[in-house]
Formats: C-alpha cells, structure tokens, sequence
C-alpha cells in the first residue's frame, strides 16, 4: 500500500497575521512554519498505516525552498521520503496540479490531505486531486480503515456521520478525529536525526493558467472596547443584548 | 442566462439555512448583473415558497433515488448538467464544499470559496472571502470565464427577496455508478438539534466549566435562546463534549449573531474560528482572561453563580 500525505507549510496557530504595507501579500517576516493543524491528523494516520499495515509513506509539499524544515518534521514523525515540487503554491488548482501527478506517477492507493489549510482557507486542493485523476473522494474524515483495495472511511456530515466505503485509488481529506489528539506525534531525537538523511527530492512544476487574481487583503474590523456588566446584575446584560445589540 | 444555485436540503427533505443564504447571495448577483436565479433542490420536499422569498425565479427538482446519498461527483455532473450561464453558487456546506471542486472542473469554472460579503462588482466578479482563518480578509477577483462560488455560513446572511417563481421539475441522467463513494451507514444526530454552523445564536463551555456534568446549564441556557452548544478544543479533547462541538481553528469555524463563551480563556487558535461572530459575551472569573480583549460585553464571575442568575433573567424576558 502507497500513501502520499499532502503537506501544507502554514503560518504557527499563535501567529499574528500582518500584510505587508500596499496590502497586496501576507507578511511572512517573524512567522514560524508548522505543518498545517488538519494535515497533522492525516499525516499521524498514514504513519500508523505504516506500522500496522506496511504501507509506505511519502510526503508531498508544493513550495519554495523554505518549506523544506516542515518537510523534515514530517519525515522526523515517520513519513519515509518527502517530494517537493518546487514553486510558488499560487492557487488550489495550481498546487492540485501538481499533487495529481507526482500521486499519479507514484501510483500511490491513498493520497491523504487535510480538509482546508488554515492559511488561504481554500479546501480545495483534494477535490482538485480527486477530480483532475478521477479518484474516490472522501472529505471532511474523521475515521479510516484499509481493507485489502479499500478504505472506510468515516465523514462528517451537517448534524451528523456517514461511513463511506471506497476502492483505491481514492483521495481522503483527514481533520480532528482521523486519529485523536494525543496519537499525534511529536518527533523524537532518533526520529529527527532519521529525518535528516531521508530521500527528500525536488521536482519542477507544471504550468497552469488561472483567471484568479488577488487584489488585496485587510484584518477584519476590531471590535470596541468591552462593556463590563456586574456580576450582580446579570439583568443589564439581558436588557444591552436585546436593546444595543440587538441579537436577542 | 441565469446564476444556478444549489439548494441544499437536510436529511429531513427541509431547505438548510445555508441553502437560503446561497440563494440571497445568487440574488444579490443576479440584480447587478441583470440576470435571473435559477435554484436546484435535489429530493427535497419542502416547498419552493421557501426559494422564492430569498430571490429564485425558477426552481429545478429532482427526484432521484440515485442522489439519496452523497457523492461529490454525482453531484457535481448534475449541477454540471443544469447550468446555463457561467456562474454557479453553493453553500459552504460539508457536501457543496465537497463537490465544488469537481464542478469547476466539469464546467471549467474557476473556484472560489467561502465568500463572506456580496461582490462589490460583478464584471469582473470582485469580492471579499475569509482568509487565515478570521484574520484576514481576502478581496479576490476573476478576470474572466466562469465560476463556481461558495458562500460562507452566516456571513452574508439571509436576505428576504420575494418574486413569484416557478417549479419545473427535471430529470438528469445520473445513476449509481457515477457515485465511487458507497454510504453505508448514516448517523444522523436527533433533528431538533441546531445545527452549529447555522445556529444565530451558540453557547459555548471550555474548561472553566470543570466537567461535563456541569454542562446542564449551559444546555438549559441554550434551549432558552433558541441556540446550539459548542465547546473550546481541550474540552473535546478531554471527552467532556464530542468532537463535532468544537470551535475554532482546528475545529469548526461560526459566525454567529451571538456567541456566549463561559469558561474559555480566549487563546488565539479559539479566538480564529470564533471572532467573526457579530455580538461576543465572555463569562470568566479571570478579569485578566484574554477572552474581554475580544469581546463586546463580559462579566467578571464564577460560570457557576453567573450562568444560573443568566438563565432567571432570559426567563423572565422570555416570560416563561
Ligand atoms: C495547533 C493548535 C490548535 C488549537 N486549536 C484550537 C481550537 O480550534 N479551538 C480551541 O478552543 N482551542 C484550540 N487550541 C487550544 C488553545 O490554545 C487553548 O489551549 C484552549 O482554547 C483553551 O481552552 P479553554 O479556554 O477551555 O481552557 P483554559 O485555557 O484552561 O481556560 C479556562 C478558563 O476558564 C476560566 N474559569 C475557570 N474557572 C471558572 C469559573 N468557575 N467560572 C468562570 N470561568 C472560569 C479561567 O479563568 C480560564 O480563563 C489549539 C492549540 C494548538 C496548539
Ligand atoms: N502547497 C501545498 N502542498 C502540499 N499540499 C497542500 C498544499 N496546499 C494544500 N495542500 C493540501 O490540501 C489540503 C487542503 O488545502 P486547501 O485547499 O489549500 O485548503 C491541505 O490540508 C493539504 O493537505
């Protein structure tokens, strides 16, 4: 069994989110990379998929250079090699583009991402991947079993969960649930020295064209100073909602 | 030419609130670009009345056994199959999220997602969408050709449009073996649970609350506004709450008219899928708590002591 594991470079959860001064682009000075929250999850799973089940894991990252130390934390958690296509990830169809192919030319049976990166918020990138190689696609899996050519794969649902059963190949993006919290795993000295002589290649990447085009970005509007209301008149609260606020 | 939009319906054949804000959105498009709405209701048994007061002219229904579960890219052959202009709009739902993708691909559109604010204009199509999660704001544009659009929960609303539209319904040529995906098992939570990501209203516990008995009141109080619960990540992680309550960056996103928070401390990963909630009241017995920074209202107490004087005064202003 081949698994590729989808990995997003994102701005750390605690990062303070600034543009630069024209507001065209985020500003990445002072930013520490993490691998993104949800692709964590899915990661964690193709590892225990390894250990129980003998798959093999490679990650992907579509990126500059600089992604590389994210690379290798995720080699140090225990994928066995790393690919990163080398460029700018510009847009969702962009970066499916190129996922598509290193998973079609690896013939990997699973490629596992995450539901959304929590940078550009896009959740786009494995449908792209499903729908650009024709896969099974399961989003938004918060269960997964490999049996023989298959997986079930459990996903959420509004107000619910449903179990999906699919064949390989199949695209499955993984959030909180995939595997719990506390499977998640944080590399270990032997683990971050493996990781440093792990086959990680560079590939260039195919072109796309896009009729998307950034114009700009802003922070949402901060909210005024908080009202403090005493503890032993709760009432006013009731009143201030309903009278200024206007939400009950 | 007419802007199509996807109608989303529960398990229980009702329109989502979602559905409703997607048409709103298509509506608000359509009277800029001189167009009409066009809405899509696959195995829904609700009325169109619903569609037509938010702004479709006409109505396609399906009735398919084929369509009763979900596959992303059954779905999207059919959505595919009824367009007849060069703009598609769906609710940022789990299944149109899932699908859209693969629509834009069959109708060679460009996607974008999780729009929060009607275009600001049409030709080209430039509008707001979130970004790093609730901090940031992303204005985007599409040069040219089609799109698929998908419209964020709660952000640009409901907004009532009424005109006297008409059903058709249509057959499409979609059938079990266009689904890869096989539903063997759906678990859907009782219905008269609110939904959290729609809900206009959300109580929400974090560990201050010191255990999942303690939750009673935070449920009392949310049955009284008429409002989902949710809960801050340690919380589900620890088993006091499920998995699917949990707000913020790694859980879910809301945005709700009000967001009642009791017993969270505020840390930014909560803050991320919380702060686009319109009105934000923090209970906390640390006045020191980073939760007031980012709220509109607070008080300074034990959840305990406050949340119940809480409940009395909802109850008398309810008169129950
Ligand atoms: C990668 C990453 C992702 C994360 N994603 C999320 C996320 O999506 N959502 C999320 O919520 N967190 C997330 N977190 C965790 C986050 O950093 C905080 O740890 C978490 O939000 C704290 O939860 P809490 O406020 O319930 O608990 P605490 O921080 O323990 O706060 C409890 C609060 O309750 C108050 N309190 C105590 N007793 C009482 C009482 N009797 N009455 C009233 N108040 C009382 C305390 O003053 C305190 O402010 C993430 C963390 C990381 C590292
Ligand atoms: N640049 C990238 N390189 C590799 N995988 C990515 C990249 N961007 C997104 N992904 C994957 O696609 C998922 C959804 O991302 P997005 O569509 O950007 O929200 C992420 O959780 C990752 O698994």
């Amino acid at each position: 069994m081949k698994i590729l594991v989808c990995i997003s470079s994102v701005p750390d959860t605690t990062a303070k989110i600034n543009f630069t001064a024209d507001g065209k682009e985020f500003d990445k000075n002072g930013v520490q990379f993490v691998i993104n929250p949800h692709d964590e999850f899915s990661l964690t799973k193709a590892v225990q998929l390894q250990e129980t089940q003998g798959a093999t894991v490679t990650v992907v990252t579509v990126g500059d250079v600089s992604v590389e130390p994210v690379m290798r934390k995720a080699l140090a958690i225990g994928a066995n090699d790393a690919i990163r296509v080398n460029a700018d990830a510009r847009d969702g169809f962009f970066v499916a583009t190129q996922i598509a192919k290193v998973a079609k030319e690896g013939g990997y049976d699973i490629v596992l991402t995450g539901k959304e990166s929590i940078d550009y918020n896009g959740g786009e990138v494995p449908g792209f991947v499903a729908g650009i190689l024709d896969y099974g696609f399961v989003n938004g899996c918060v269960g997964l079993k490999v049996e023989g050519n298959a997986v079930e794969a459990i996903r959420e649902i509004d107000g619910g969960k449903e179990t999906v059963s699919v064949q390989f190949p199949v695209v499955i993006a993984g959030q909180k649930g995939l595997v719990e919290e506390t499977e998640l795993r944080i590399p270990n000295m032997r683990g971050i020295m493996a990781a440093r002589t792990k086959p990680l290649s560079v590939v260039e990447a195919e072109q796309t064209s896009s009729n998307l085009k950034v114009v700009g970005y802003e922070k949402p509007a901060s909210r005024g100073n908080v009202t403090l209301i005493d503890k032993d008149n709760v009432g006013e609260l009731v009143r201030l909602l309903h009278e200024e606020a206007k939400v009950i | 030419m007419s802007i199509l939009v996807y109608a989303e319906s529960a398990a229980d054949g009702h329109f989502k609130k979602a559905a409703l804000e997607a048409v709103s959105y298509a509506k608000s498009i359509a009277d800029k670009a001189g167009d009409t709405v066009t809405a899509v209701a696959i195995n829904a048994t609700e009325s169109s009345d619903a569609l037509y007061k938010y702004g479709a002219n006409k109505v396609l229904k399906i009735t398919n056994d084929a369509l009763k579960n979900f596959s992303p890219n059954a779905y999207a052959k059919v959505l595919n199959e009824l367009k007849d202009g060069d703009t598609i709009v769906l609710p940022a739902t789990n299944d149109a999220s899932s699908f859209a993708p693969l629509l834009a691909l069959k109708s060679s559109s460009t996607l974008v997602t999780n729009l929060i604010a009607a275009p600001s204009n049409v030709s080209p199509f430039t509008a707001e969408r979130k970004a790093f999660s609730g901090k940031g704001i992303e204005t985007i544009e599409v040069t040219e050709g089609a799109k698929v659009l998908t419209v964020l929960q709660n952000a640009f609303g409901l907004k009532e449009n009424p005109v006297s539209g008409s059903e058709e319904a249509v057959n499409v040529s979609v059938s079990e073996a266009d689904a890869k995906e096989k539903v063997t098992q759906v678990q859907q939570a009782s219905s008269d649970k609110i939904d959290l990501k729609e809900a206009e209203i959300v109580v929400s516990g974090g560990r201050g609350m010191k255990g999942p008995e303690n939750w009673g009141m935070i449920e009392e109080l949310a049955k009284l506004l008429g409002a989902a619960t949710a809960s801050s990540k340690p919380v589900a992680d620890i088993g006091w709450r499920p998995h699917s309550e949990h707000v913020g960056q790694t859980g879910k996103a809301i945005s709700p008219k009000l967001y009642i928070a009791i017993g969270i401390s505020g840390a930014i990963q909560h803050l991320a899928g919380v702060n686009s909630s319109k009105t934000i009241v923090v209970i906390n017995s640390d006045a020191e708590a980073p939760f007031f920074k980012s709220a509109d209202y607070g008080i300074v107490g034990d959840a305990f002591e406050v949340v119940p004087k809480l409940i009395e005064e909802v109850k008398k202003y309810k008169g129950v």
